[in-house]
């Protein structure tokens, strides 16, 4: 529907964000592809040269390198579904006719204003901490041991920071959506003699379908990266329990000051991430098309 | 999908509701009551809701040890300028790809939104060599480079959402009165799509602004923005509550307000467009 | 000046040619009616001579000069949407000076042709209204008056009333034609709805598939149909054909007769009848006719036939003959 001059200028008003994302994408990748192939220490600077693919099979060989590809899946995975799950929950509760609801979104809206690291050290200091934190206080006064959060259970206690910050995101979502709803087919459901959870199960959920593949897509895409918190509260620890694979990549970069090493986790991080958008893609861009 | 409630039963969910919204809302709450509270009722047990001694201390004593304003200002520049520089390159691409569509414009879309999964960690060695080559570490036209592209994207493509709302019809009326491609931009889409755009800003002012990796990798002291104060509050343990609350309620009231302020546009602009 | 003529225009979609190849020439002043049914191409049609689309191959003339490739801006012509496609940001005044604005034109002058057009509209009241406070009807009008201040070489019209409700359309079908008496240029209007093309129409070219199955004053199409899917697409209900025996006593394939041109009464043909409208002026009769098939009968408003009743029938007009490729004899 248009003519050649306008797709010709289509094409030329494209040009600048797609030359822009590919020389974005692919200079940093170029490099860290060579550099994945190469021996390449801050630490000994003199010593390089090609070492073919020894920083991969160092990655593969260490257990710590499953442990993290395991931890990231289990972060982007367990934060999905808390944060559907209970946005859904919150999305239908404050849909009622609820006093005050304007006040309330401001409310519920509010973590997603908090940077990462902020979020990250609210928790760890004010609640999770095991002398300070409110946590310890609540246990203690029912006369309980304090949890130690993110000593024994490092990777919920991430997983539970990141859904917090992102449930606003979910829930909002998924309200907005829930109010384009209209009345006249649940009321119509209702004349058919469908019961409260048959409503939901027929009628919202199917309606919801295209905001929870929107919530599932942008979230994923931060998921995967999510470095900040990690690197406030657990610093990957105890031990490798919290550690995810940016973060190890971080820790070869940083500590270990092991370029080659850094740059080949990069490159498995970045086929990890084509693998998840990929099946993402395939399974989603169905309902995002209608 | 409102409908009338018995009053009992209204009382009920507006009970459950605010309960459920205190709670999400609380770790915030709790924060900035500490950030008033003085060192020793911010640890005292049983905890203190409210502290019988309110102090604006702590405000005042990471005012007098850091140079908030410098950082502040940082902020706004790069999270304003990525998200200006970003909107000006995307507008053009939304409306190609919105009003001349082809076959491929879906793929573009989503590989652009591909590019957002590369892991930052990833390229980190590689960025932070080429922009020590080109002298952009610790600048702010630098971060605001890094973060636009970062965002482009998510600017993109809900721009493109919202163009797709505007009828092809109405470009086409306005090129049958002569304007040519720039006045159809600025005369006709832009103003129409002005709520869609203001909505993509503030979404995009608030990711870039909470950015805090490139932000801390990339700068020193010279373009480090709030997230970079912050993380300079967190490192050495020595700091107390009270003012590691403080600071980070200075860290985020800024935007917060800003959040709350155009919640409407913001809920529409969460959405990504792409939820009616 | 308006006159237009296409040679050879065709147009495709990839590998589907939308309009295969059309040869018309619009006379300047005229007002030409577009109809067919959906799908047939005449909306294609009418975006290839506003230039929002590209012709494929064959040329567009506008007044004697090549305007194949010219931008839509640069053809001199006007255009009225369905959607009527006003700018929502800005007031009525604004809507319609907005293509004066875009050709440089200075405010003072801008101003008297807004408020020309206005008054000739009936818009002078609304012009610091946005198109949102307004109605079906007085959108329709911004529209035109966006269209009129520019003195055209022609107007196009792309189904322009087809969002009113009836009562409205009946009104805003005869301010056009009253606007074409008054400016004497030329306009092109497309329509499926062939009684738009019949009260309005100088000329109606009847599409279909891309084709000009035939062009020709409203009476003409009416009385002489060229074939059958002209015969069927004018007149309201529509044309009664009959096969068969019946045919070849008339040495035809086909023959077409209208409701209009049956009386009830004595006659050759017998049948019951099956479903009736009584409108108060006519009576629209369905009746099963032995041997012939189900005729469709305008009858006076008088006549009471009812369901289940036997009558007899005769022709009493002009009886179309068509053979077997479907032209007319």
């Amino acid at each position: 529907m248009s003519t050649q001059s306008s797709r010709f200028a289509a094409r030329l008003m494209v040009a600048p964000s797609v030359a822009l994302l590919l020389i974005w994408m692919i200079v940093p990748l170029a490099m860290t592809l060579y550099y994945s192939f190469r021996l390449y220490r801050l630490l000994s600077p003199d010593r390089t040269g090609w070492v073919g693919f020894n920083n991969y099979l160092w990655f593969f060989n260490s257990p710590d390198f499953w442990l993290a590809l395991f931890n990231t899946l289990a972060l982007v995975g367990g934060v999905l579904v808390i944060t559907v799950t209970l946005g859904i929950l919150i999305a239908l509760l404050i849909d009622q006719p609820v006093k005050g609801q304007g006040f309330l979104r401001i409310l519920v809206i509010a973590p997603f204003f908090v940077m990462p690291p902020v979020a990250a050290s609210i928790w760890e200091n004010l609640f999770m901490h095991p002398q300070n934190g409110l946590f310890s206080a609540v246990a203690r006064g029912f006369g309980a041991q304090p949890i130690l959060f993110l000593e024994q259970y490092p990777m919920w206690s991430v997983i539970g920071i990141v859904s917090w910050e992102w449930l606003p995101f979910a829930t909002l979502i998924l309200l907005t959506a829930l109010q384009s709803l209209s009345s006249e087919q649940l009321e119509a459901a209702e004349m058919d003699g469908a019961g409260a959870f048959a409503r939901f199960r027929y009628i919202i959920l199917p309606h919801l379908t295209r905001a929870i593949t929107v919530v599932i897509l942008i979230q994923t895409i931060f998921l995967l990266g999510i470095f900040g918190e990690i690197f406030t509260t657990t610093q990957g620890g105890p031990g490798s329990a919290s550690t995810t694979l940016p973060y190890m990549i971080f820790k070869q970069a940083i500590a270990a000051k092991d370029i080659g090493r850094a740059a080949a986790g990069g490159i498995i991080a970045v086929i990890l991430a084509n693998i998840v958008a990929y099946f993402l893609m395939r399974g989603l861009g169905r309902n995002l098309n209608s | 999908m409102a409908r009338a409630l018995s009053p009992r039963r209204q009382l009920v969910t507006t009970l459950a509701a605010w309960t459920v919204a205190l709670l999400i809302f609380f770790p915030v709450l709790w924060m900035i009551l500490t950030s008033f509270k003085t060192e020793a009722s911010a640890v005292a047990m049983p905890p203190q809701f409210l502290s019988a001694d309110w102090t604006l201390e702590n405000y005042a004593e990471v005012w007098a040890r850091s140079d908030y304003p410098r950082f502040f200002w940082n902020s706004v520049v790069i999270a304003v300028g990525s998200t200006l520089l970003g909107l000006l390159v995307a507008i053009p691409s939304a409306w190609a790809m919105a009003f001349v569509p082809g076959q491929r414009t879906r793929d573009l879309l989503m590989w652009m939104l591909s590019t957002k999964m590369m892991p930052a960690v990833a390229v980190m060695v590689p960025l932070y060599l080429i922009f020590q080559r080109l002298g952009l570490l610790d600048s702010r036209i630098g971060l605001v480079i890094v973060l636009m592209l970062m965002n482009l994207p998510i600017i993109v493509w809900m721009l493109y959402t919202y163009f797709k709302e505007i009828p092809g019809e109405i470009l086409e009326a306005a090129r049958m009165d002569g304007a040519s491609l720039w006045n159809e931009i600025v005369h006709v889409l832009t103003p129409m799509a002005l709520p869609g755009i203001a909505s993509t800003m503030l979404l995009n002012i608030i990711l870039a602004w909470n950015e805090a990796f490139w932000t801390i990798v990339l700068t020193t002291t010279k373009a480090a923005p709030l997230s970079a104060f912050i993380a300079s509050f967190s490192a050495p343990q020595g700091l107390f509550y009270a003012k590691l609350s403080a600071a980070s309620a200075m860290a985020i009231l800024p935007i917060l307000i800003l959040g709350w302020f155009s919640q409407k546009q913001l809920v529409r602009g969460l959405t990504f467009g792409a939820v009616k | 000046m308006g006159k237009i003529q296409l040679t050879k225009v065709r147009k495709a979609f990839g590998e589907v040619d939308v309009i295969p190849g059309i040869d018309l020439t619009i006379e300047d002043g005229e007002f030409v009616v577009f109809v067919g049914p959906s799908g047939c191409g005449k909306s294609t049609l009418l975006r290839l001579i506003a230039g929002l689309e590209d012709t494929t191959s064959g040329t567009i003339e506008i007044d004697g000069k090549d305007a194949t490739n010219l931008p839509p801006a640069k053809r001199g012509l006007a255009m009225v949407f369905q959607s009527y496609a006003l700018y929502p940001h800005m007031t009525v005044r604004k809507n319609i000076a907005f293509p004066l604005k875009m050709a440089g034109m200075d405010r003072a002058e801008q101003d008297r042709r807004v408020e020309r057009a206005a008054k000739v509209l009936n818009l002078t009241n609304y012009l610091d209204r946005r198109p949102g406070q307004l109605s079906g009807g007085q959108r329709q009008r911004v529209a035109i008056g966006r269209a009129i201040v520019r003195e055209p070489a022609a107007f196009l019209f792309d189904e322009p009333l087809s969002n009113l409700d009836a009562a409205l359309r009946v009104g805003m079908r005869q301010e056009i034609s009253e606007l074409h008496q008054s400016l004497k240029t030329t306009m092109i209007y497309v329509t499926h709805d062939q009684v738009e093309a019949m009260t309005m129409a100088d000329k109606i070219v009847v599409l279909n598939a891309g084709r000009i199955e035939q062009v020709g004053a409203p009476l003409e199409l009416y009385n002489h149909p060229r074939n059958l899917f002209v015969a069927g697409f004018i007149g309201s209900p529509k044309m009664n054909f009959i096969e068969g025996a019946e045919a070849a006593k008339h040495d035809a394939h086909t023959i077409g007769i209208r409701p209009e041109h049956i009386a009830v009464g004595d006659g050759p043909w017998e049948g019951v009848v099956g479903l009736s409208e009584h409108l108060g002026s006519d009576s629209f009769l369905k009746v099963a006719v032995e041997g012939i098939g189900t005729l469709t009968v305008r009858a006076p408003g008088e006549v009471a036939a009812r369901h289940g009743d036997r009558i007899r029938l005769a022709p009493a007009g002009k009886i179309h003959r068509f053979d077997t490729n479907g032209l007319a004899i």
